[in-house]
């Protein structure tokens, strides 16, 4: 019969730092926010530190929600990448969150460290149109060869795809 | 006509297998199934298959979208050489529906009806999955009722039962024992009819929901149940008899699709395909959700990573899920099936005639939904098929800023080309088979 509470605002977590990335917590998951630059190279010590599964990747186009919590330090970005990794040997799950921005929508791939990661990287690609350099073969996945926009990004207007309706819903939504 | 022209003629070229001359070493390399850490020894024995035959030698064949045995619209491009399989490319997306972007549009309410048909053969392992997400955002994830949980439990193993043995049917008629076919859909069906009894419905049953579940069983459901686990072990060792122990049977799987431990975990394959390798992963165990620590079962392994393990373990897990089912029965708790939050539960029927307040309640969870604190959350479990994990990204509004669904199948087919290289077109068959992708949760 617990009522639901949700967080206090302004009780910021306590600033803390794992592998040299500020670390947080949510819902009692382990969260890193490395930086762009400093992605492959977190990544490479996690796979070191046996997180050797990419179990997720994915992303999310924060565009109407910018102000979401972020550790101190991380400036918010349009996008973020999120990755989940999974330590088989440990039972650990770890996820890292990082901030890309919108004028520069590219991020390194990490097919070379987790070759798994190769599919779910092409859907961000053609859901979100994040480019990951050096990808083996970054082309659409889901969506057709010669679609226009990125369907999961916020801004893409899903109305704009022509259809075979004869109405005129224009003229219904004036009068 | 060149070869070369036949592929840039097809549909979708970028997506598509591309001829030799036109590819890169590293797509190369990905397509081969390279894409691992190899030691240079291994490198160098690459070097030794008939990899860079000239293109008047080879052949590129789609199978698919349309095959019998592909389970769906997936369409693999291949590289024959005779009959050798030299390269393979899955290529997906003909079931897509957008359904990441419609569970944005839909409440938390509502987004049961839309995660249960991604994955067609285990809907409730995705609605639960969906149900976990929501509740631990919640932060009400301690607080669902007992007899709600072990119901929860008590359908996800029928769940994976008639899952494994659907995939018994299609593994036997895709190798060409067609009888297995009828034998798997009919207990399949069994259980489906359990159920229709509980849920309403065969599939995308939308009865797992944030805070609990839709309803209470229905009257008569422990003999419903103990009917099915008094029918199909005698029925698994018929399979055991009809197929097992076959040499025909055998000799078509065993060694067939072969994968390793290290190579299943970097390709990020879950479910049978890494225990086959001998990996013991289960999250049921290994990262216990529900009340799975307090029941028995044993991790099925495989040792060879090959087909064959794959079809034993699914078998084998079977037999798990019933005696997990048995200690369900033996355990279930009497009480509400749903969380008496009066946040995220509708008020019940009868209050709605005589109050006011509860039908103004009833209208708002239904139209408005209820709201979320912000925050994101990603949650896995064991689908039949692999770690099903949820993602959602809550703005603290009433629908999820973001629903993403880590679906086992699409990242296991992957493997694919891994296990069909230097094999045979009619192995392809076998390990597709033995991979069991659902192609409604693969395109999603």
């Amino acid at each position: 019969m617990s009522e639901v509470t949700s967080p206090e605002p302004g009780t910021a977590p306590e600033p803390s730092v794992l592998y040299g990335v500020p670390l947080s917590d949510s819902r009692g998951q382990r969260v890193l926010h490395p930086t762009r630059d400093g992605y492959i190279a977190l990544l490479r010590t996690l796979l070191d530190e046996t997180f050797t599964m990419c179990a997720d990747l994915t992303a999310v186009d924060y565009l109407l929600h910018m102000g979401r919590a972020l550790p101190e330090g991380i400036a918010a970005e349009r996008f973020e990448v999120v990755v989940n990794l999974l330590s088989i040997e440990r039972r650990e799950r770890i996820r890292l969150r990082v901030q890309v921005p919108e004028s520069d929508a590219s991020i390194a791939s990490a097919f070379d460290l987790y070759p798994g990661a190769e599919a779910m990287e092409r859907e961000v690609f053609d859901m979100f149109g994040i480019a990951f350099t050096d990808h083996p073969d970054l082309t659409r996945i889901l969506m057709p060869e010669d679609w226009e926009g990125h369907p999961l990004r916020k801004d893409d207007d899903p109305s704009r795809i022509p259809v075979q309706f004869t109405a005129d819903f224009s003229k219904r939504a004036s009068s | 006509m060149s070869i070369v022209d036949v592929i840039r003629g097809g549909n979708e070229p970028q997506q598509g297998l591309k001829p030799r001359s036109e590819i890169t070493a590293r797509e190369l390399l990905r397509e081969v199934g390279a894409v691992l850490r190899m030691s240079e020894a291994e490198v160098a024995k690459l070097g030794d298959l008939p990899v860079d035959p000239s293109e008047d030698q080879t052949m590129v064949i789609n199978m698919g979208p349309q095959h019998p045995s592909t389970h769906g619209v997936l369409r693999l491009m291949l590289e024959l050489q005779g009959e050798t399989v030299l390269r393979c490319k899955p290529i997906i997306g003909y079931l897509h529906t957008g359904m990441e972007k419609t569970g944005e549009q839909l409440t938390y309410m509502q987004g049961g009806t839309n995660v249960t048909r991604m994955d067609y053969l285990s809907p409730l392992n995705n609605e639960l999955v969906f149900s976990l997400a929501v509740e631990q955002l919640l932060g009400i994830e301690n607080d669902i009722p007992e007899r709600a949980v072990w119901m929860r439990m008590l359908l996800s193993e029928l769940n994976r039962m008639s899952s494994h043995l659907l995939f018994l049917a299609t593994n036997g008629m895709d190798i060409g024992a067609v009888s297995m076919m009828i034998y798997g859909w009919r207990e399949r069906e069994e259980v489906l009819r359990f159920f229709q009894k509980v849920t309403g419905l065969r599939m995308n049953h939308n009865f797992i929901r944030p805070g609990g579940v839709a309803a209470d069983l229905p009257d008569g459901w422990r003999d419903d149940v103990l009917h099915l686990l008094d029918m199909i072990p005698p029925r698994l060792e018929e399979y055991d008899i009809l197929m097992t122990g076959q040499p025909i049977w055998r000799d078509r799987l065993q060694g067939v699709g072969v994968i390793t431990a290290q190579e299943a975990t970097a390709l990020g394959a879950t479910g049978p395909i890494l225990r086959s390798t001998g990996v013991p992963w289960d999250l049921r165990r290994d990262m216990p959700y529900l009340r799975y620590p307090e029941v028995e079962f044993d991790v099925v392994v495989g040792s060879y990573g090959d087909a064959f393990d794959r079809y034993a373990i699914r078998l084998n897990e079977i037999r798990e899920s019933i005696r997990i089912v048995h200690q369900i029965l033996d355990r279930m708790p009497s009480g509400d099936y749903r969380i008496q939050n009066k946040k995220v539960t509708p008020p019940p029927r009868a209050r709605i005639d005589e109050s006011m307040e509860a039908l103004i309640h009833h209208f708002k969870i239904f139209t408005e939904g209820f709201k979320v604190p912000e925050g994101e959350v990603y949650v896995a479990i064991e689908s039949p098929r692999g770690e099903i994990g949820c993602y959602i990204a809550s703005d603290g509004s009433s629908t999820p800023y973001r629903m993403h669904v880590r679906a086992p199948s699409f990242v296991n087919i992957q493997c694919l080309p891994h296990m069909m290289r230097g094999g045979l077109v009619a192995d392809a068959v076998a390990v597709i088979s033995s991979v069991d992708p659902v192609l409604g949760e693969v395109d999603r």
